[in-house]
């Protein structure tokens, strides 16, 4: 079956970027268009007030599964306090999940690994395709979100997504952060922290990780740490035969 | 001719307590402004206009992650929000209570924070 035409011009386009990141990283600077460097847009710092994401961003999280111990939710709490979710449900299956630990033992060799599960941040996301008003949706920097304002909870695409990413909040919510607003009939999921990233920050989850097993950074620029490592070390896509070119990569699985 | 003069009269009266009549209806929101003088926009346009402005704000805001925007629901709490209760809803709250007034469902805050101050972005330190 051929691939969708979208999927091929995104793989031009990928292509064309890279070669005219390893251009600018020889040259110094590659300008992408007049007054628009490469390096200014693909570098961790903060961006200007009035200024979009950019497509030549492709954030990404790489998560070493040997490194990670179970027990520890340190991700977990700290995604938990930056983004307020703070709330007591009466059935604890209501409760929302950004990220999770999970525990997995292969049942033949007794190997035991432990992972934090969260949203992947796919290239094609299922969510996006399924979501019937367009409230589910994917910025240019590949961070998929949840527009709220258009959101009708309809819950399509918890269904859709493969990785139990979504969560609905089920009840009124008062205490939210200012930064990060959530609200009661509304999907929600993991944002990358969209707050701390557009400010120049790391992910509350990567920040807390007391083994630092979780690396965050720009797959597009070949001078960032996850691109290196991506490139040098043997990483999995979780579900990689769905072919929906995951943001976030595992080591040790 | 007396009757005439009674009617003339009783008429002038209804007429000049007309208007004192018609405002004895539902009080006008008597508004508190924290700090006042420092709005993005001048107040008649704020009136007019805030839901337009934070409407195209949030899209792009969220759709294309566009920040430091000029009209923000942060930046409105920053002034408005009561200093005795921290919020810009409930009894006298800013916006509360012109909503109220106005009869227009506000769901903004559903979702946002209303309160201004205690409830800072702070993440985890490593």
């Amino acid at each position: 079956m051929s691939e969708p035409q979208d999927r091929i011009e995104n793989k031009s386009r990928r292509s064309f970027v890279g070669a005219a990141a390893v251009a600018g990283a020889s040259a110094g600077v590659a300008a992408l268009a007049p007054g628009l460097k490469l390096i200014e847009v693909a570098g961790a710092a903060p961006r200007a007030p009035g200024e979009p994401a950019s497509s030549a961003v492709r954030w990404g999280m790489l998560i070493d599964t040997t490194k990670c111990a179970s027990g520890c939710d340190a991700c977990v709490k700290a995604c938990a306090t930056e983004n307020g979710i703070n709330e007591t449900v009466k059935d604890p299956r209501q409760g929302s999940q950004w990220i999770r630990k999970i525990d997995l033992k292969d049942p033949k060799t007794g190997q035991e690994y432990s992972l934090p599960m969260l949203c992947q941040h796919c290239e094609h996301p299922p969510c996006v395709d399924v979501c019937p008003t367009g409230a589910s949706m994917k910025r240019a920097d590949g961070i998929v979100l949840v527009d709220r304002h258009i959101c009708i909870g309809c819950r399509y695409c918890m269904m859709a997504c493969p990785y139990k990413a979504r969560s609905l909040v089920h009840m009124p919510l008062t205490e939210q952060n200012p930064l990060v607003p959530r609200g009661q009939g509304c999907v929600e999921a993991c944002t990358f922290c969209v707050q701390r990233v557009d400010r120049g920050q790391q992910p509350a989850c990567v920040e807390a990780c007391p083994e630092k097993a979780m690396l965050f950074g720009n797959l597009n620029d070949p001078n960032s740490e996850i691109a290196q490592r991506v490139a040098k070390e043997k990483t999995t896509q979780v579900r990689a035969d769905l072919k929906l070119n995951l943001g976030v990569r595992y080591q040790g699985i | 001719m007396a009757i005439m003069k009674q009617t003339l009269a009783a008429l002038a009266a209804v007429l000049l307590l007309a208007p004192v009549l018609a405002s004895a209806g539902t009080p006008k929101p008597d508004l508190k402004i924290e700090n006042p003088g420092s709005c993005i926009a001048p107040v008649p346009e704020m009136r007019r206009n805030h839901m337009e402005m934070l409407k195209h704000t949030r899209d792009r805001t969220l759709r294309q992650g566009i920040r430091g925007e000029k009209a923000s629901l942060n930046g409105c709490i920053n002034c408005h929000a009561s200093k005795t209760t921290g919020s810009v809803l409930g009894q006298g709250g800013f916006c509360q209570e012109c909503h109220t007034y106005a009869a227009v469902k506000l769901d903004c805050w559903d979702c946002h924070q209303p309160k201004a101050g205690n409830h800072e972005a702070v993440g985890v330190k490593p």
